[in-house]
């Protein structure tokens, strides 16, 4: 008795609750719809496409069920853009991370000119991917020319006396994934820097204050102030880079093209050249599903590890 | 209340309304034609032909343009799907797909007007510019036989040389077989300068040059058959072909980095000068007049391995413009194409642009490079007019291949059993 004299809707007419309920639903119904429209009819879109044979043009589409899929298992190309994908983004993790945390550490301090590194920090984000790609590659460059290089990189090895160093940067597969790591990485630390150095400022200088009051030293403040409090920037940081590092393309296309063999192949070089290549719209999807359930996996693995690490 | 909920009911329908307005049908301008086209270098000589033809006729012609052609091809590919395509546009891929957006309706057969007149708008062509945008009697594809496209321009891909670089390093002529290419690289390189670049970051483009040996080792016909599955890609023949790269590399003729190089990169460094022969299309004239006005070069073609075959190159139509079949100007759309096609424009466009003119009454007109392109349109050859074209999984294994002998990674006869490999899964999957 005492719960129904407590819940409100018993108090209310049966119309009322329906025109309650007609008025929320007012509200939320064209984010809904558009939601529906532009996010989930293309994903089972894409999920349908993926069961079938289509070339992209043809009326005709062939329900080949689950064979897209079992192809893909066995695609070794697949799986190799997927660990060159991979390795980007473990260098991401790690170098690109370690670096924004170490220059956000440092901005964070009263430093001088602080507010000029911070705009120089962001300028690499904020360029086009594809200019980063061109300064790059004319960066790298391992052309000759009248017994000079032309490549910064090269031209600067020789003047520094390490003409043995001098190497073809990205023709070399040795080497290209590498570079285009790191430039991956001197394009994108900028984000992780503005985060993390967000972060850092809503941490409450008590803290510190205490810590010191408590004789900590700098190492100690930082492993038991600076990073617990930082735990959920960096979790998010983290997620970010593996979605951004995962999904790496245009710098490779602006670096060495379809180039080096299957050496600088990604997951999403692959899924182009099904769709634009070989005209194989369903074996493309496939992959895209694919490739989506990895990145929610790897996301949901790296969201779990930080919650338990909060912990 | 209720009031207070007809109003957010009402704002509720309005809202949904405005986001699904853009999905109904606009009314229809029957005195605008668009046309989508992908050519960043022809688009202000297009425009003003455009006014040009408002001027004359009244009709209005919309040019947008959507580059780079990647970007272009999607855009095509799914406005195909929306069915939203432009009056005029252009098919940037391979046959099979051209004949797709034919029997999706997407394309006009446009042998009825070609035709008309005892053929005389077909007669204003090169014959070979038209055979990209004709399938013949019986062809593979099973589309209804006629011509589906109008060339605006003719192109063929050939190698250049620097004139300056050969006379320093003594070579007196051009080469014209592989062992005197060779022997002029070594010449080149003893005055340090570098043998020969392209653009074989660029899958179509290592295709294009590997194509054209593979015509001059062993022929078309066993070219073709090696496409049906009855030759072998571990044949001798395909090894040779495999082998000129591996040549290529062994005697240090490449500029460093060729093989990640997109062609932009290729045509900047042969117009700098940095590498003595190029490997490039005829469009390059307008790019290196562009890049280094001075520049002196000539045309060659890729020197021969075999004196008893024709050495082969990639030619035709450069670009080509259709008519979207379902639209209400298709007629409209038509009369302009045919007037681009026109001894004028052509010429006008051949100026502008320096491309070759697909008209060819408007061929007296150009540049002196350019006619060293055009002098061998009859040896020029592309998958368009050829009877079948390779699977594309096994030319991406093939084109792959040689960029690993080119890193010095594999050797051709590894790359032929690869992809013999998967020719054969290919052809077993296709019995299936």
């Amino acid at each position: 008795m005492s719960v129904v004299a407590t819940n409100p809707t018993h108090l209310k007419p049966r119309t009322l609750i329906i025109q309650d309920n007609l008025k929320n639903l007012s509200f939320i119904m064209p984010a809904v719809i558009l939601f529906s429209i532009f996010y989930i009819y293309p994903f089972f879109e894409i999920f349908r496409l993926s069961l079938q044979d289509w070339n992209g043009i043809s009326p005709d589409r062939s329900w080949v069920g689950l064979a897209n899929f079992a192809e893909l298992m066995k695609d070794k190309v697949w799986w190799t853009s997927v660990w060159h994908a991979s390795y980007i983004t473990l260098i991401a993790l790690t170098f690109q991370n370690a670096l924004a945390f170490a220059l956000a550490l440092a901005c964070d301090r009263q430093i001088r000119m602080k507010k000029f590194y911070q705009v120089i920090f962001f300028l690499p984000p904020v360029l086009s991917e594809v200019v980063v790609g061109l300064i790059w590659q004319w960066i790298l460059n391992a052309g000759v020319q009248g017994g000079q290089q032309i490549g910064i990189l090269n031209y600067w090895l020789v003047q520094s006396g390490l003409p043995g160093l001098v190497n073809n940067w990205l023709s070399n597969p040795e080497t290209a994934l590498t570079c285009i790591a790191v430039v991956h990485c001197w394009k994108g630390f900028g984000w992780g820097f503005i985060m993390l150095l967000a972060g850092l400022q809503t941490i409450d200088h008590q803290l510190y204050e205490a810590a010191k009051v408590d004789g900590a030293g700098a190492w100690s403040t930082f492993r038991h102030v600076t990073l617990p409090m930082m735990l959920p920037v960096i979790s998010v940081v983290v997620i970010l880079t593996i979605l951004g590092s995962m999904q790496v393309f245009v710098l490779i296309k602006a670096m060495v093209s379809q180039g080096l063999g299957y050496h600088t192949e990604v997951p999403v070089t692959r899924i182009l050249l099904a769709m634009q290549g070989t005209n194989r719209f369903g074996y493309a999807c496939s992959m895209g599903v694919t490739f989506g359930i990895i990145l929610v996996c790897l996301s949901l693995l790296s969201k779990t590890f930080g919650s338990k690490t909060k912990q | 209340m209720d009031r207070k909920l007809g109003i957010m009911l009402f704002a509720a329908v309005m809202v949904f309304s405005l986001s699904c307005s853009g999905c109904g049908k606009k009314q229809e301008d029957l005195n605008t034609i668009s046309v989508w086209h992908w050519m960043i270098d022809r688009n202000k000589a297009l425009e003003e032909l455009a006014a040009k033809y408002e001027q004359q006729t009244g009709i209005k012609v919309k040019i947008d343009l959507f580059a780079p052609s990647e970007a272009y091809t999607q855009k095509v590919v799914a406005s195909a799907q929306a069915k939203v395509l432009p009056d005029i546009y252009g098919i940037l891929d391979k046959k099979e797909i051209f004949s797709a957006f034919i029997k999706g309706g997407f394309i006009a057969d446009l042998t009825p007007d070609f035709k008309a007149n005892n053929s005389e708008w077909e007669n204003w062509f090169f014959p070979k510019a038209l055979d990209v945008n004709r399938f013949v009697e019986g062809n593979v594809y099973g589309v209804k036989p006629g011509i589906y496209g109008v060339p605006l321009d003719v192109t063929n891909i050939q190698m250049l040389y620097n004139v300056k670089l050969l006379k320093k390093a003594g070579v007196k002529a051009p080469p014209q077989t592989f062992s005197e290419f060779l022997e002029a690289i070594q010449a080149l390189k003893r005055v340090g300068v570098s043998g020969l670049v392209s653009g074989w970051g660029e899958l179509w483009m290592l295709d294009c040059f590997s194509s054209n040996y593979a015509f001059n080792i062993m022929g078309e016909e066993k070219i073709m058959a090696t496409y049906r599955g009855e030759v072998p890609y571990t044949d001798p023949d395909w090894i040779k072909v495999l082998d000129v790269f591996k040549q290529l590399v062994d005697k240090g003729a490449l500029l460093e980095g060729v093989v990640t190089k997109a062609n932009k990169y290729a045509e900047q460094d042969f117009a700098l000068e940095r590498a003595a022969f190029a490997f490039n299309g005829s469009w390059c004239v307008n790019v290196y007049n562009g890049m280094n006005p001075s520049l002196e070069y000539g045309v060659m073609l890729p020197p021969a391995i075999n004196s008893n075959l024709p050495m082969k190159i990639w030619g035709g139509a450069g670009s080509s413009l259709v008519v979207n079949n379902m639209s209400p100007r298709k007629d409209k759309a038509i009369a302009f194409l045919k007037w681009l096609s026109e001894k004028d424009q052509q010429t006008y466009l051949a100026k502008e642009t320096k491309n070759l003119p697909s008209n060819r009454e408007a061929l007296a007109e150009i540049p002196e490079v350019l006619s060293s392109f055009a002098s061998v349109m009859d040896q020029a050859t592309h998958p368009t007019f050829w009877a079948l074209n390779e699977d594309p999984i096994v030319s991406e294994v093939f084109l792959k291949g040689i960029q690993s002998i080119l890193i010095g990674e594999k050797t051709p006869e590894q790359i032929a059993q690869e992809v013999q490999k998967v020719k054969q899964e290919q052809l077993s999957k296709k019995k299936k």
